[in-house]
């Protein structure tokens, strides 16, 4: 539904392309551990290396993320972290950052009672390329997917091991920004898959489609970034993300003066291996 | 004269028994709201249960288990003693009524409540989709231990997740489940109860999409699990038609259930849904009060519309879309979702829900052990304290059917805990 080359995201990985490398996409979730501190990463994270950034919209239950990204989200939650901030991080980023993708990523309910058309607007304002909501299958396009394209925000899909090619026409139909290829069944933190096998089912959809394809799930180091990145348009990382940030906490679940510098560095490290390849 | 077809045609128009619609939906409730991985299996499942559904073979075969292995039909019991003690509460008010009250004895099934009708489905649905692996969640145990017991039946590896709150309320279920060889897996997250150990028989599943069979306990879930279960458990109903026919030559006038996802329930009340002349009351967990903010798990009656664990339906939630936890004395009743077809019928205003407390759930689970040597499980324990409520104020020629869903073995600890009685 949207031409190439017409959102941020679109000229992000056309970019790229032209640069002949991989783009690193960044997940970390909004207001994780606090508010102060999800900013700070939030703008360091273009510097360091991030092409695309991936903003998690937290979310009490989860239940296609692994234990990492819960206590990510649980920790936003306690902190007290609401709609409205995730929204307004985004358009105060805006303000210094007009070049790189955000991608708001979660689950439905906290969208539904927001509700939709209010959330969708204000994300549109506020500086919202594209959307990824884990629970909202193609079969109920109608309810967020379509009014998100007629505000010019992308939809992006997961693809995964269990999508057919038949299936794969209904998940591509309404897809844009790029395809998002979740490398394993399962949750995200969990395994690492086979790169080979990895390149293999990307070949299979660029044969399907021509939307950049960035493979993720199971992806922690610079090394794996490098392997996975193979033949796909983009490598994301997220759980290897929050996890640093849980390692740099307090006892109490308080942000330290490393909890921002270290996330950075991860992302510098990641950043060089796919620059590298 | 009208053909067959358009008979049929008014006749689905006119009835409150068809959903849900192609999408899954009854109103704005249902549907399938799941990650990708699981859709392609989601409507595998569809299909091969459609195919079931029609196949008498499969029918057959879910019969005679029924019959032979689950102990139906249930008996359909009048409660003489209690239906007397309500005439004298309503005669020693001024007045001169006391409804008739039968309980649908389904806590007499194999296990100890409803729960095996929708297992032995469901088993036989596995088998016939060559699934290897069964995985559950339960909240009280009555399905997790259905599970394990249908598992062992057809030598099938099973795993069970249950909240480690509820794992310690509700130890003696959890001692059957290993003796039936299931696995079961206590899940920390959250407060510990049956929405966390969902969320990890979800994860489960994902993970493990392509050999596991997930056996979901309740009529919620992704369609086409709320029609499936309801199906499997309509039984009850259909039964309490043919024998109040042939016990009273005539339908009852009122029906009550208690609501957790609401599988019992829906089986109770189904067969009903299009006779006008029958009252329907859901009974929820109020747990402290629906005044209590998160100290019930009256989903309907203190919740509002939203998403999760794959359908639209009713949800304790805050401001926010964030999901809270519930509370209620019962841990098969402390969901903080319910069935999305109670949703919708809850909003066409079918059947009345009402809450009951932790407090009055206790004084009737004492009120059946006492006058009718039945010691009941605290879900259905809410029900009864509805119809303490309500019989005393319905004319005696009222007919009232209980469903006495579960039996109260597994809460006795926990009741001596409350009561304070030292074991």
């Amino acid at each position: 539904m949207t031409k190439t080359n017409e959102t941020r995201i679109d000229r992000r990985f056309a970019a790229l392309k032209a640069e002949g490398r991989a783009a690193l996409v960044t997940f970390v979730t909004a207001g994780d551990p606090d508010l102060e501190t999800s900013k700070a990463i939030l703008a360091g994270l273009p510097g360091a290396g991030a092409d695309v950034i991936e903003l998690g919209m937290p979310f009490s239950d989860p239940m296609a993320d692994g234990p990492a990204i819960q206590a990510s989200s649980l920790r936003a939650l306690k902190a007290g972290h609401k709609m409205r901030d995730t929204l307004a991080m985004v358009r105060e980023f805006r303000k210094t950052d007009n070049d790189t993708p955000i991608v708001l990523m979660g689950y439905y309910n906290p969208i539904y009672v927001y509700p939709n058309a209010a959330f969708l607007d204000e994300a549109a304002e506020a500086g919202v390329d594209g959307l990824i909501v884990v629970d909202t299958p193609p079969e109920v396009d109608g309810e967020l997917c379509l009014p998100a394209i007629e505000r010019g925000i992308n939809f992006i899909r997961l693809v995964t091991p269990t999508t057919d090619d038949k299936r794969l026409k209904t998940v591509l139909k309404n897809t844009s920004g790029f395809l998002y290829y979740v490398s394993i069944t399962g949750i995200t933190g969990a395994a690492s898959a086979n790169p080979d096998h990895v390149e293999a089912e990307v070949a299979r959809l660029k044969r399907a489609t021509t939307l950049p394809v960035a493979v993720g799930f199971g992806v922690r180091t610079p090394e794996q970034a490098r392997a996975m990145a193979k033949g796909a348009d983009g490598v994301v990382v997220g759980s290897a993300l929050v996890r640093t940030i849980e390692d740099t906490l307090t006892q109490d679940g308080v942000a330290t003066g490393n909890t921002v510098g270290s996330v950075l560095s991860l992302v510098g490290r990641l950043s060089a291996a796919l620059r590298e390849a | 004269m009208a053909s067959k077809e358009d008979k049929a045609a008014d006749a689905k128009r006119n009835t409150l028994r068809a959903g849900p619609d192609a999408e899954g939906q009854f109103g704005l409730f249902g549907g399938r709201f799941v990650a990708e991985t699981l859709m392609p299996l989601i409507l595998d499942l569809e299909t091969a249960y459609e195919a079931a559904k029609n196949d008498p073979a499969f029918q057959a075969e879910l019969t005679n288990l029924l019959l032979h292995y689950g102990g139906r039909p249930s008996p359909l019991y009048y409660a003489e003693r209690l239906t007397e003690h309500f005439r004298d509460i309503a005669r020693d008010a001024g007045g001169t009524g006391g409804a008739k009250i039968y309980f649908k004895r389904d806590e007499l099934n194999h296990t100890g409540s409803h729960k095996i009708n929708n297992c032995l489905g469901q088993i036989q649905l596995a088998r016939r989709m060559g699934k290897t692996r069964i995985i559950a969640e339960t909240g009280a145990g009555q399905h997790g231990v259905a599970v394990a017991t249908v598992c062992a039946r057809f030598g099938l590896p099973c795993e069970i997740y249950m909240g480690a709150t509820d794992v310690a309320r509700q130890a003696p279920n959890v001692a059957r489940m290993h003796m039936l060889g299931a696995k079961v897996n206590p899940v920390t997250a959250g407060a510990g109860t049956l929405k966390d150990a969902m969320n990890e028989a979800l994860r489960d599943w994902v993970t493990n999409v392509r050999d596991t069979y997930y056996l979901i306990g309740t009529a919620a879930g992704p369609h086409p699990y709320p029609a499936m279960v309801r199906d499997f458990q309509a039984i009850i109903g259909n039964e309490v038609r043919e024998q109040m026919m042939e016990r009273e030559g005539r339908l009852p006038d009122t029906l009550v259930a208690c609501i957790g996802g609401g599988s019992n329930a829906i089986g109770l009340f189904h067969p009903f849904l299009d006779d006008e002349g029958v009252a329907i009351y859901g009974v929820e967990a109020g747990g402290h009060g629906v005044e209590v903010e998160n100290g019930h798990a009256a989903s309907m009656s203190g919740g509002s519309p939203g998403v999760l664990h794959g359908n639209r339906t009713y949800l304790l939630q805050d401001a926010e879309g964030q999901i809270l936890e519930g509370h209620s004395i019962s841990a098969g009743l402390d969901y903080p979702g319910v069935g999305p077809e109670h949703a919708w019928l809850k909003d066409t205003g079918r059947v009345n829900y009402v809450p009951i407390t932790d407090k009055e759930a206790l004084e009737a689970f004492q009120l059946s052990a006492k006058l009718e040597g039945i010691i009941p499980a605290l879900e259905p324990s809410h029900a009864l304290a509805w119809v303490t409520k309500l019989a005393p104020t319905l004319p005696q020629d009222n007919i009232l059917v209980m469903n006495m869903c579960g039996r109260g073995d597994k809460d006795v600890f926990a009741v001596a805990g409350y009561l304070g009685i030292k074991l």
